[in-house]
């Protein structure tokens, strides 16, 4: 049984969330420190540089790395306070056990390994091998998606493997997959500073990538306009020539009707069309009657809006799209990925200077962590494991025989459903923090609590690790060497600045461990994390994510180097398809047809309000990380509704009125708080927070068919004014809600 | 100190536009060891009910300082590069008459340390040669230590302004603020 084994609020009391502030003078030790290491935050996909100053094996400060070239210094705060993950109070550093009643005890690795390994042969003995799933995350090194990834397959022989990647890219992923055969983003950002539009598609830049800013900026500086899709007015939207308040779930139609325009104006380029492209008659068709009419309608944008934006898109020599979650987060997200590429296509602007398109990957490695096989559907080097052909390959890297690699198996979500049906008994997790993170999240408590046995190995006891048998205290992205992929396809290198502490150990020693009482130790002997790369650049080779020639030292000598680069002498790809030759079977960059349709939940008499989720600056994700640092859970202390004033009067919500939000999975209540900055028919609320304060209480969990990414950013949803002012914010304590 | 190094080259320049309220300025300001986690930078929101506008204020280090005139005990002095520096502590009688004087609202009284606190800009840093921590760590480039040739290159449609207008008052600054190509002044209160 994984229930907790005492009350949240009594596992909150001893494991935190708890905040961590430095001291008022700093960490002594800062102005000598021993060391003074050059790496990489460990939060987003931009993957900043930063330099960690390091004093007595405790990173005790922070500078700005100013040579990297692609933040040069700039952070935002998560950056700026992000060595205070370091020194934790809450920070694991035994092993424990569940012990029900009491809590959690502390036990010797020996004892945590032998009942981590008993019970999965247990569970695989009784249920079969596939009844113990693992879950991984893209906060990881490449080198650990790596290993997770053979781990999986190889020691713990289980096709159910999946990774929190599920819930940030994985639209975009298929559907560049689908239109160029490769997933990654098109250009690295150096080609935004002379595009002569941007056209930013539900990605609220300055909050989630504030360092992707300045590379805008740069081309507004130059002339550039900018135009941002978003059904809220963000930070970067305020500063767009054009900001499209597009109705949450119709994205696709705003960008069906742009394309309608592009072939009404005839802004093609027949040329890239003919030459380069297939598909785009079936496009044409699809969009045939999305006239300006249709399309204010059904996205609730203007006209006006619509056409001016077709008129600056359509005839530009440069440009840049970039979307994120905002479009990719629904039931059709893979649908809304391929109307922008689409856009894209139709105008010939890719794979020239200045000429660009990509996703905007949120999680620090989401790029090279979606790549190297710690997906259920694929293995290293963006290899499919259905494809026989790519099988033998990795089974004659790995010297296993191919029956014995698993198959396809399922995703995030659906792994939480298997659990929930009973035909998961077993679970190992990394990196993820389900309970808050995935939607509707109920059903994810619901199954946690049927686990026969649930081992999880994190730093922290985060809300989902509460309901663990066994808890491996592992390591912070600073206490090991390796490679993250930035959103640009750019590989740099992670440094180990300090140790882990006390007998935490490392997650790749943890991984080794196991895999050697698994039975498996010949498959898993790298003595170094770097050993452990250069066999990914091996099961990589040929694929269309391909490492081979990447080497630890040439990343270092040129501060990264942007994959796809086969040999060693190559100097790595920054900007993609400058020779034309599309990955797909035929060679071309294909078009999709694309009808728009409804998204998974519309509202009705009952549930008459849109719900949309997202991120706000100071927090990053499930807050694992950042609901423990004390300036950052400061800025931005508990979520709020933003509602706006015309919805609110009508409603009669007032300022911090308790507002409580009702859908066909729950409720939640939280302060309102009044905006003219979002949509009337659209209330927002950010998803970082747990338990009652957790948005994810009451999202969807529809899945996109292709993808699988649960629909996140629109359900219907009903408000319920409560008659009461919410407490103050320090009082409501929700970086610690139970 | 080694102030042999200040590159009397190198301005600072706000850019309020560009401001997208993340607070990394004030974040890495308060790291600074002689700030005690205080952040003597402020960005606050100019009105979230209308807009995500915010607003970042740095010390403008005023060529005839206000702070310094108004100051009983001769605690705030400005030096040879034109750096109004924070109150010296043995000085400083925490009376808040800079507080209530300065026209841009900068200084703050640090109650518990009876003490006024402000920005020196980063004397630490920029007087061995580096960038003051907010103008590095801005991440949209509203706020920018440089040369004024490199600020004119990089923004061809605005115009450094360092003079403002307060009713009768006219303030020069050391610190910039960008505004229209063209703009000469920045008037704040008309009279």
């Amino acid at each position: 049984m994984a229930t907790l084994p005492v009350s949240a609020e009594q596992i909150i009391a001893r494991f935190g969330p708890s905040l961590n502030f430095p001291p008022a003078q700093g960490y002594p030790g800062r102005d000598e420190p021993d060391e003074v290491v050059k790496t990489h935050c460990c939060f987003c996909g931009m993957q900043c540089g930063i330099k960690l100053l390091v004093k007595n094996n405790r990173v005790v400060g922070f500078e700005p790395w100013e040579e990297f070239p692609f933040n040069e210094g700039r952070l935002c705060p998560k950056g700026v306070q992000r060595y205070l993950q370091n020194n934790h109070p809450d920070r694991l550093m035994e092993p424990m056990e569940r012990v029900e009643g009491q809590g959690f005890r502390n036990v010797s690795w020996e004892a945590a390994f032998e009942r981590v390994v008993s019970e999965i042969k247990r569970i695989q003995g009784k249920y079969g091998n596939d009844a113990f799933a693992m879950l991984s995350g893209v906060s990881l090194t490449n080198e650990k998606c790596y290993l997770n990834g053979k781990f999986a397959r190889v020691a713990l022989k289980t096709k159910n493997l999946d990774y929190n990647g599920r819930l940030c890219m994985v639209s975009a992923g298929a559907g560049n997959k689908k239109a160029f055969g490769l997933d990654r983003a098109s250009n690295s950002y150096d080609d935004l500073k002379h595009a002569e539009v941007i056209m930013l598609c539900g990605t609220n830049v300055s909050e989630c990538f504030p360092t992707l800013t300045h590379w805008i900026w740069q081309a507004r500086d130059n002339g550039g306009k900018l135009i941002v899709v978003d059904p809220r007015l963000t930070p970067i939207g305020r500063t767009a020539d054009l900001h499209l308040p597009v109705r949450p779930g119709r994205d696709s139609a705003l960008y069906g009707a742009i394309l309608h325009q592009l072939i009404k104006h005839d802004w093609l380029d027949h040329d890239f069309i003919r030459d380069h492209c297939s598909g785009f008659e079936e496009a044409k068709k699809a969009v045939e009657s999305y006239d300006l009419d249709w399309a204010e309608r059904t996205t609730g944008v203007t006209k006006e809006k619509i056409l001016q934006a077709a008129k600056w898109w359509g005839p530009a020599k440069t440009s840049f799209l970039l979307h994120a979650r905002g479009i990719e987060h629904h039931t059709k997200g893979v649908e809304n990925v391929l109307s922008c590429i689409n856009l894209v296509l139709a105008t010939g602007r890719i794979g020239k200077p200045y000429c660009g398109y990509g996703t905007i990957t949120g999680q620090g490695n989401g790029q090279g962590g979606r790549e190297h096989g710690h997906k259920c559907d694929q293995l290293p080097g963006n290899r499919d494991i259905e494809n026989p052909d790519h099988r033998k390959y990795i089974c004659d890297v790995w010297g296993i025989n191919e029956k014995d690699l698993p198959g396809k198996g399922l995703t995030a979500y659906e792994i939480m459903e298997a659990i929930d049906r009973g035909e998961i008994k077993g679970l190992i997790s990394i990196c993820f923090n389900p309970m808050v993170s995935l939607p509707n999240n109920h059903l994810v408590k619901r199954a946690l609590e049927k686990l026969e046995f649930y081992v999880c190995i994190d730093f922290f006891l985060n809300e989902t690790a509460r309901h663990a048998n066994i808890m491996l205290p592992g390591s912070l992205q600073e206490e090991e060497e390796g490679t993250t992929t930035s959103a640009e396809g750019r590989v740099i290198r992670i440094r180990q600045a300090v140790k882990p502490p006390g007998n935490a150990r490392t997650d790749t020693s943890i991984i080794l461990e196991l895999a050697k009482r698994l039975g498996a130790e010949k498959y898993f002997t790298f003595a170094n994390s770097e050993a452990i790369f250069n066999e990914l650049r091996v099961a990589s080779k040929g694929g269309t994510a391909d490492y081979n020639g990447i080497t630890y030292k040439k990343i270092e000598d040129n501060m990264g180097i942007f994959w796809p680069c086969p040999t060693e002498d190559h100097p790595g790809t920054p900007r993609l398809w400058e020779d034309r030759k599309f990955k797909t079977p035929d060679g071309k960059a294909h078009f999709h047809g694309i009808a728009y349709r409804d998204p998974g939940e519309v509202t009705d008499a009952e549930y008459p309000m849109i719900l949309t989720t997202g991120r706000v600056v100071s927090q990053f994700l499930s807050g694992t990380q950042t609901r423990r640092i004390g300036k950052l859970v400061q800025q931005y202390p508990e979520p709020l509704l933003e509602i706006h004033p015309k919805t609110a009067a009508k409603y009669g919500i007032k300022e911090r009125e308790l507002v409580k939000v009702v859908t066909r999975r729950g409720e939640a209540e939280y302060p309102a708080q009044l905006v003219e900055t979002i949509r009337e028919d659209t209330v927002f609320v950010p998803y970082h927070w747990p338990g009652k304060k957790s948005i994810n209480q009451v999202t969807t969990g529809l899945l996109d068919p292709i993808s699988k990414i649960p629909e996140f950013k629109v359900c219907a949803c009903q408000l319920v004014p409560q008659g009461r002012q919410a407490p103050s914010s320090e009082e409501a304590q929700a970086y610690a809600s139970a | 100190m080694n102030t042999t190094t200040f590159r009397t080259d190198q301005e600072f320049f706000i850019d309020p536009q560009r401001c997208i309220g993340c607070h990394a300025c004030e974040m890495a300001c308060a790291e600074c060891e002689t700030n005690g986690q205080q952040p003597m930078i402020h960005v606050d929101y100019v009105d979230r009910y209308l807009t995500p506008q915010t607003s970042v204020q740095v010390c403008m280090h005023c060529e005839d300082p206000t702070c310094a005139k108004v100051c009983p005990a001769d605690a705030i002095t400005k030096d040879e590069f034109g750096v109004v520096h924070s109150a010296n502590h043995a000085r400083c009688i925490a009376c808040s008459n800079c507080v209530q004087a300065c026209p841009f609202g900068v200084p703050r009284k640090i109650t518990p340390m009876d003490l006024m606190m402000k920005c020196n800009l980063c004397y630490d840093r920029t007087s061995v040669g580096k960038r003051p921590m907010c103008a590095t760590v801005c991440p949209s480039g509203a706020l920018y230590y440089g040369t004024r040739e490199k600020m004119r290159e990089l923004r061809p449609n605005s115009t450094p302004v360092n003079q403002f207008r307060f009713g009768q008052q006219v303030v020069k600054t050391k610190v910039n603020i960008m505004m229209p190509k063209g703009a000469t002044e920045l008037v704040v209160d008309a009279q």
